[in-house]
């Protein structure tokens, strides 16, 4: 290494890495329901798609992180996410295909992904 | 990418309570439950609150477990890693709050510290260099090689204030200043890693928690002064800060962030790492230079300074672990920044070493100013038991205590020479109403008598002497004209011994001398001790009100020395008791007192 811009293409690479342990910051949350009847549903493949949809596009203020069941165990893998200042927007019977758009169209743009959420699968 | 990262501390403190094991153990649950590719297991250095380890925390929850042991690990793997649901039973209990948990940083331990120094202790895994980087490290190394001259690195770390955090205070930017004009053909950088007051640690958990801090600090302290060779001086029985220290140097190299040129500057600086045998005498710096050289430990007379002719004879600037620690972030953040915490005359932060009786036990970094009464009673969690605070003692074997009477002064280095204290490395031990004064000016003479290198006949000589008085007076012989002798022979130990460690050694006499002269005077005039720790001067006694004669004291007492008849009260012969206190425990009534 010889220049301040290699150490910094370092610094950039290595604390992507490193984001999940901000555990402070006040951002988005992203909450995949990882009880029995969620990981039973596919639960996992969904947060695993959700960890890499998020660090491939650097979204540093959205944290990925589990929960337990919320009772409606029919509709899982449930997601739920947080934007700070709006409403809960709750997903259902995701799939990794799914959390792509969720993540383009909910957490980079703002748009509410209608058609998968639980209200309007309960319809 | 990992999805959850898993923070053990592998400092010396939870290593030693078995945070290894746990992290094996955690590999292998994880791996049995297929979750390897999306949880990472990373050892950290030491998160400071040692009495509560082995310490692990979970993010991206930040969940702090404490006293973690084997025997949880499939626990909070099933239930944590893979579904999410906390294990509230191991949350360390200050971060939790009726249903919600706090944030670390809320404690009552973390509240008030700010960490300069342990910034990235308990934070990195300081066994992978880009970690380091991602927290912005050799980013100052870059700065000072790129953007500043020599003169203008010496003088950021004058206006900050900076002084030398191994005890006695030198403000580090002078010493810099001393060397840079010395013309030599080689000059070198050392760093005094050679932590020998008992109850340190700071050093060792800044070179294990946080190695490559230290690399850039002495490679900046080498563009400073001109030196392009440093020297680690670190005890053998760090192992730990020793591994981490070479495998930080290793990567550095590798990195070309030490070496020939680095970032094409011109500038070459590499280090080494010497073990030292844990001689006490060899954190003083003319000593650990001799020790360095090869030869037996000893000090030289200054002048000449190190600054001049230290090491090989060469000009050499010395710091000791803590001061190089601050440097990169001063240079990043700027000299005003640093100067903007601390008192008038002691700017920064300061780690200390919290131990003795004190809840948590641990390292904490604060700002200085701080009060005794924060450290302790916030910080520190308070005392066990509910017992009175009665002193604390700082700077180890050369330092002094502070009485409970001046537990609002605010800690720096100047306050604390005022009292007849000093900063020393930062070891904080707290005593309670159950500690003899007398019986821990003992102790440290002990230590100095048994560390002493011989070289100079007032220390040999004089400590063996002040330690012998010390004993007489605990042993219930001592006179009043023994405690003006004490006195005057502290005096002159002081003002006659070749260095600092001889120079220092009567302090914890004085300081006790000073503050609890009363616990003295009660040793040779009432031949009492008032704290019940002098065994001479203490017997034990049967209440017969309290005793109902169950004989569980008799049947334990290892000479034969408690008498009496069942249901009816028992007594102690005083001849025979060798009070080692086996009765006291033993008895469920409370009826044996130690007076």
């Amino acid at each position: 290494m010889k220049t301040l811009e290699e150490l910094q293409a370092i610094r950039d690479k290595a604390r992507a890495k490193m984001t999940v342990r901000d555990a402070d910051k006040d951002g988005v949350r992203v909450m995949v329901g990882m009880a029995t009847c969620g990981i039973a549903a596919g639960a996992r493949p969904v947060l695993n798609a959700f960890v890499d949809e998020v660090n491939k596009r650097h979204l540093e203020h959205v944290t990925v992180t589990q929960t337990g069941c919320i009772g409606m165990c029919q509709y899982e893998p449930i997601v739920e996410v947080l934007v700070p200042g709006q409403e809960k927007v709750t997903y259902a019977k995701m799939t990794p295909e799914k959390v792509a758009r969720v993540v383009v169209d909910h957490l980079v743009n703002g748009n509410v992904v209608t058609e998968y959420t639980v209200g309007s699968l309960m319809k | 990418m990992y999805r959850s990262h898993v923070l053990v501390c592998g400092g010396t403190g939870c290593t030693s309570s078995n945070s290894q094991q746990i992290i094996e153990a955690l590999e292998k649950e994880i791996g049995e439950q297929g979750l390897s590719e999306e949880i990472k297991v990373v050892r950290t250095g030491c998160f400071g609150l040692c009495a509560l380890g082995p310490i692990m925390i979970v993010y991206p929850e930040g969940c702090f477990y404490s006293r973690v042991k084997v025997e949880d690990i499939p626990e909070i793997v099933s239930e944590h890693l893979l579904k999410g649901r906390i294990v509230t039973r191991l949350l360390y209990d200050e971060t939790v709050e009726q249903d919600s948990i706090k944030s670390l940083n809320e404690t009552a331990f973390y509240k008030k510290q700010v960490r300069v120094a342990l910034r990235n202790c308990g934070v990195i895994n300081p066994e992978e260099i880009d970690e380091y980087i991602a927290m912005d490290g050799y980013q100052a190394l870059a700065k000072c090689l790129t953007e500043y001259t020599p003169e203008q690195v010496i003088q950021i770390v004058t206006d900050s204030g900076l002084r030398g955090r191994g005890g006695g205070g030198f403000p580090t930017g002078r010493k810099w200043s001393l060397c840079a004009p010395v013309k030599a053909p080689q000059k070198y950088v050392v760093c005094n890693a050679d932590e020998g007051d008992p109850g340190a640690f700071m050093d060792r958990s800044v070179l294990e928690g946080d190695p490559h801090c230290i690399v850039e600090a002495m490679a900046i302290a080498g563009y400073a002064i001109g030196a392009t060779k440093g020297f680690v001086y670190v005890r053998a029985e760090y192992p730990i800060a020793v591994k981490r220290l070479q495998i930080a140097i290793d990567e550095a190299r590798e990195y070309g962030l030490l070496g020939k040129n680095i970032f094409n500057s011109g500038f070459d600086f590499d280090m080494e790492i010497r073990l030292g045998a844990g001689a006490f005498v060899c954190g003083e710096e003319t000593a650990l230079m001799t020790s360095i050289e090869g030869n037996r430990g000893e000090p030289r007379p200054r002048p000449p300074y190190p600054a001049v002719k230290g090491l090989f004879q060469s000009p050499t600037v010395e710091n000791n672990v803590e001061t190089f620690a601050n440097i990169p972030q001063i240079i990043l953040r700027g000299a005003d920044w640093f100067a903007s915490m601390g008192t008038e005359k002691s700017k920064g932060t300061k780690v200390f070493a919290l131990g003795g009786k004190i809840k948590h036990t641990g390292l904490v970094e604060i700002p200085m100013g701080t009060t005794l009464r924060e450290i302790v009673e916030e910080i520190g969690g308070g005392i066990p038991g509910g017992k009175k605070f009665k002193a604390a003692q700082t700077g180890g074997p050369s330092g002094g205590c502070i009485p409970a009477s001046l537990i609002d002064t605010k800690i720096d280095y100047d306050n604390l020479i005022a009292m007849g204290c000093m900063m020393g490395s930062g070891g904080l031990i707290v005593m309670d109403e159950d500690t003899c004064m007398v019986d821990i000016a003992k102790f440290f003479l002990e230590f100095t008598v048994d560390e002493s290198c011989g070289k100079c006949t007032p220390c040999r000589v004089g400590t063996k002497r002040l330690l012998e008085k010390l004993d007489k007076i605990t042993k219930g012989n001592g006179t009043l004209e023994d405690i003006d002798e004490l006195e005057e022979l502290c005096e002159y130990i002081k003002a006659n011994s070749l260095c600092g460690l001889g120079q220092t050694a009567p302090n914890p006499v004085l300081s006790t001398l000073r503050f609890f002269r009363d616990e003295y005077i009660a040793h040779v005039v009432d031949k009492k001790c008032p704290a019940g720790v002098c065994k001479s001067l203490l017997h034990y006694e049967v209440i017969p009100e309290k005793c109902k004669g169950c004989t569980a004291c008799a049947r334990v007492c290892p000479t034969g020395a408690i008498s009496g008849v069942v249901k009816q009260p028992h007594s102690i012969d005083v001849n025979a008791c060798i009070k080692c206190g086996a009765c006291i425990e033993k008895c469920r009534f409370g009826a044996i007192v130690k007076k």
